[in-house]
This record gives structure tokens, sequence and C-alpha cells, in this order.
């Protein structure tokens, strides 16, 4: 299967039909491996890294789940395709920096990817639209399983999986959610969030993982400990904090629809104008207002049938997907203009935002709970 | 100067901590200091942060100079990159490693997955144990009919099994 093919399908993850989709994008979980008696790929030999390469490859080639699948070699990709792997979350930004001994295997659903010779010789990463990481582990676990049978992977008896980096020793398992958290954001909780994740041994951090920036108010929240406790048990640990801030979000959105309306109402009518108007625009400009536009569908300022468009813009109006639908390497300051047009296009069937249902609703709901909740006590 | 904990980029964060007369430097780029909590000062615990990394400077006197006879990595390479050479590293350099993993673990064994080719051969040899001791107490006790029995299921696992029978 070709790359063209691939990448002209979005990947299932962006079809947004996943338990919870509204608010948490993604779940990601990914294992690294390592086999034994071979260096690490940031320390190994050139020669060392191809013949590691040569073995994993076909492995990762016959198991099953990679029947219709893409394989590279990484000096074979030009940089371009990289980056639109990057931005699909199918590679990492480290993995895209490598040439000769890496490689990336993917199968067509784009929900597994294995990376040769990224920081360890093997990462094995699962993603799936919405909520579901135990599924997504299920996945991974699998395809870990069948590998351990035909390789050799270098596992320690107290240490576990060993990996080149001590922080990712034992499970070698990182597990993450992809969450667009407007609400706790425009209501100003978002640092508190943030600050009692980390003391929980989680870890937040922005759209393309470790020290990038939370754009379009979408956070990373992801497990740190990868050693002395069970995958299930790591898993069901991030999946309730998941959840309390997904409460905290829909919480925050109530709240904010009760009783700072205004803010939204401006916040939302503003992304709106400048997106539909705007004839140059960076690309951290259009996720923080397309993040505006998301939010206001999630609340019904916005028709349903909008969302997938939106959705969609999300990753259409990232630099490289720009580039690759212009079939030309576009300067800086084309692409923003490339980028206007594109969101001006795509949303100029949009209505205008109403807000005035959707706050009335929130009143009502409100109104109708209270009243219960005062039955209730009575 | 590089911050020390991605080790990528400039520190701008210096924060300097003496403890019995004793000074620890840690330098941060921004964006480590903000997920450490630095900005905040109650919620920050120095400690925690220099646990790991003073834990790789204490690894670092534990043996200067060695090196892994597999990959010849060295603990100075360690502490520029963070990462090591091989799995068989990880028993190289092992002491001050266990402070380390402390400080950014929950503990320092691991209680997840065993790869399934272990597992078999953990299981095996846990099998082979049991025999062994049944054989035994049935020897003392002079059951020799179920001894002998024993005696072949023992024979059969054992490695090279094949062979002698």
């Amino acid at each position: 299967m070709a790359l063209h093919n691939i990448l002209a399908e979005s990947g299932e993850w962006l079809s947004g039909d996943g338990p919870q989709s509204h608010i948490v994008i993604s779940s990601r979980v990914r294992l690294a491996r390592n086999l034994r008696n071979f260096s690490f790929p940031g320390w190994a030999k050139k020669t060392d890294r191809i013949s590691v390469l040569e073995c994993v490859k076909p492995a990762v080639e016959s198991l099953p789940e990679m029947g219709d699948a893409y394989s590279a070699y990484s000096q074979d990709l030009s940089a371009l395709e990289k980056q639109v792997l990057v931005e699909r979350h199918l590679v990492s930004r480290e993995h895209a920096a490598k040439g000769v001994g890496s490689a990336v295997v993917m199968n067509r659903k784009q929900t597994l990817s294995i990376m040769i010779n990224e920081e360890d010789h093997l990462r094995i990463q699962g993603i799936r639209s919405g909520l579901q990481l135990k599924n997504v582990f299920k996945l991974v676990d699998k395809v870990d399983t069948a590998l351990g049978e035909k390789l050799d992977f270098a596992f320690h008896q107290q240490y576990g999986f060993l990996t080149a980096c001590p922080t990712n020793v034992g499970t070698g398992m990182r597990a993450s959610a992809m969450m667009h958290l407007p609400g706790l954001v425009l209501s100003e909780q978002i640092n508190q969030v943030i600050q009692a994740v980390s003391k929980v041994g989680l870890a937040v951090r922005g759209l393309y993982g470790e020290g990038t920036e939370a754009l379009g108010n979408l956070f990373q929240i992801s497990n740190q400990i990868t050693l002395g406790e069970k995958e299930e048990e790591i898993l069901t640990r991030l999946n309730k904090v998941i959840e309390q801030i997904l409460s905290h979000e829909v919480n925050a959105r109530a709240s904010l629809l009760e009783k700072r309306a205004v803010l939204l109402l401006d916040n939302i009518g503003r992304a709106y104008g400048i997106l539909r108007h705007a004839h140059s625009m960076a690309s951290k400009e259009a996720l923080n207002l397309l993040s505006c536009i998301k939010l206001g569908t999630d609340l019904g300022f916005f028709p349903e049938d909008g969302r997938l468009i939106v959705d969609q813009l999300f990753m259409e109006t990232q630099p490289a997907h720009l580039q690759k639908s212009s079939q030309q390497k576009l300067q800086a300051e084309e692409r923003d203009t490339l980028r206007a047009e594109i969101i001006r296009t795509k949303l100029s069937k949009f209505p205008k935002p109403d807000g005035k249902k959707a706050i009335e609703r929130g009143r009502e709901e409100r109104k109708e709970k209270d009243e219960k909740d005062g039955g209730v006590t009575e | 100067m590089n911050c020390d904990v991605c080790k990528q980029k400039t520190a701008t964060v210096f924060l300097t901590q003496i403890v019995d007369g004793k000074m620890q430097k840690v330098n941060l780029c921004e964006s480590c200091s903000k997920e450490k909590g630095v900005t905040d000062p109650k919620g920050f615990a120095l400690a925690d942060l220099l646990l790991g990394l003073g834990a790789s400077e204490e690894m670092e006197r534990s043996g200067t100079g060695q090196k892994c006879p597999m990959c010849g990595f060295s603990q100075a390479d360690f502490k520029k990159t963070g990462r090591f050479g091989c799995s068989n590293c990880y028993e190289v350099f092992s002491e001050g490693l266990e402070a380390m993993l402390k400080g950014m673990h929950k503990g320092t064994t691991h209680t997840g997955k065993v790869p399934q080719r272990l597992l078999k051969a953990r299981q095996h040899a846990e099998e082979l144990k049991r025999l062994q001791r049944e054989l035994r107490k049935a020897v003392d006790d002079e059951k020799y009919e179920a001894a002998a029995e024993l005696r072949d299921k023992i024979k059969h696992l054992e490695p090279g099994a094949a062979g002698k029978a």
C-alpha cells in the first residue's frame, strides 16, 4: 500500500465516533521494547541499527494486524510526508528526524503504528477516537505478545522491560488521552487542574507531547510512572482522572452558559467572524479559533452537521497537511493565505452562531435540576 | 547552559538549595520549570526534583570510569544524554540506579506483563521444583511407586530430557 493512499483517508481516530469523543479527541497507548544484546538506537552504530531494523521489520510486517499495512524506511520518506505523519500522531517528532536505520509500519486504518529505531528499538503505538484506553491497550498488548514470540526482548527480572530512558523502564507503557478543554481554559480553572493532575503522578502536555504548547485548548494527559504498577492499574488510575477532568469540563461549560453567557457568545462570535473573513492566518491562531467553533458546536450554537467539517479543519490547517494539499512547497506567508482561504471556503455555509436556545436550555435544565434536587431533600 | 531535565532548551530558571552546608544546584528551562511546578513555590518540592538528578550524580560517584563491556557506554555518557547505551547497562550501572528509579517511579520492581517466553520458562522451572519436592516427600514416606512416577516426570521435564530417554 502506498503512503499517499493511506494519507488520502483520514485516520479512524479523526472520525470522532468513539465514546465521549466531543471532549476526549483520542486515546493513545504506546509500548517501548528493545532487543537483547543490541545497543539502543541512540547509542548504536549505524550498522547495528540496520541489523536490528532488518530483524524487526519483517517480524512487524508479518503481523496479522498489518495485513494491508504501509511500511517505509525513514530515508525514503520526504520531510513533508514525515511531518504529515507527525501531525496525525502516527510517528513522533523524534522519529521524524531519523534517517537510515529507522522505519515505520502502520495499518491502513491508522490505528496501529510501529516505529522501529526511535529512542527504543520498537515503539508499538495504538490510537483510537474517544475515551477507550483499555481497548487501545488490548490491541498493542496483543501485538506485543505476538512480537515477543519472534523477537528476544530485553527483559529484567526486577526492572521489567528495559528501555533507553529509565523513565520508561518496567511496563514501557505510556498511555495518554487528548482532551479538548475550552471550558476549563475560559473559566480559568485549567492551571488548577494541571497542578492537581501532576500531583497524582500524571503529566499534562500540549498538542505534540513533551515540551509543546497547549494550542487549540488541546491537552494530553498521560501516565509518568512505568515501574512498580501493573499496566491495568496504570490505565485504571489514568482513566479515573480523565473522567474527572471530563466532568469538570462539562460542569465548567454549564456554568459558563449559566453565569457568563456573554463571555461565551463573545469568544465564539469573534472566532466565527475572524475565521469567516480573515485572509491570512497562522496555524496557531487557526487552532485557537477553531477550538471556539468546536465548543460552539458542542453547546449547540452551531448545527450538529457542521461538526465533521470543524474537526477536519483542525488537521487540514496544520502546516504539513496544508502543504500536501497544495502539491507544492509554500512559504510561510503563502501558507497563511491558503489556510485562511480553505477555512473561509469550508465555513462558507456555516450559519451564524445562535446561542439563545442553548442558553435558555441551560437555564431550564438548571431549574429542573434544582427543583428535582429540592424535591428529593423535602 | 542547557536545562538539566530536558537537556535541550536553554536554562532560564536557576535553583540553589543549601542543606546541611551542602549546596545543590538545578538549572531548568522555562517549560520544564513550569512542568515541575517551580513557578509556584508552595507546590514545588525541590527535594523531589533533586532526588532524580542527585541520584544520577550518585551513580557517577559510585563507579567513575566504569564502562559497559557490551556497548562501551560510560557514566559520563549517561549524565550527558539521560539514556542508557544498551540493556546490559542496567546491570553494569546498577549501583545508584535504584535511587534514581525510586525518584521517578512508584517502586523499583516491575509487577506488570512478563514476556510469554519467560513466563513459560518460569512456569517450567516452578513445575520442576514442585515435582522434586513431591519426590523427596514420596521417598521419605516410602511410597516408592509414586516416587518412580514422579522421577519419570522430572526426567521428562529436565533440560535435554528427550535425548536421555
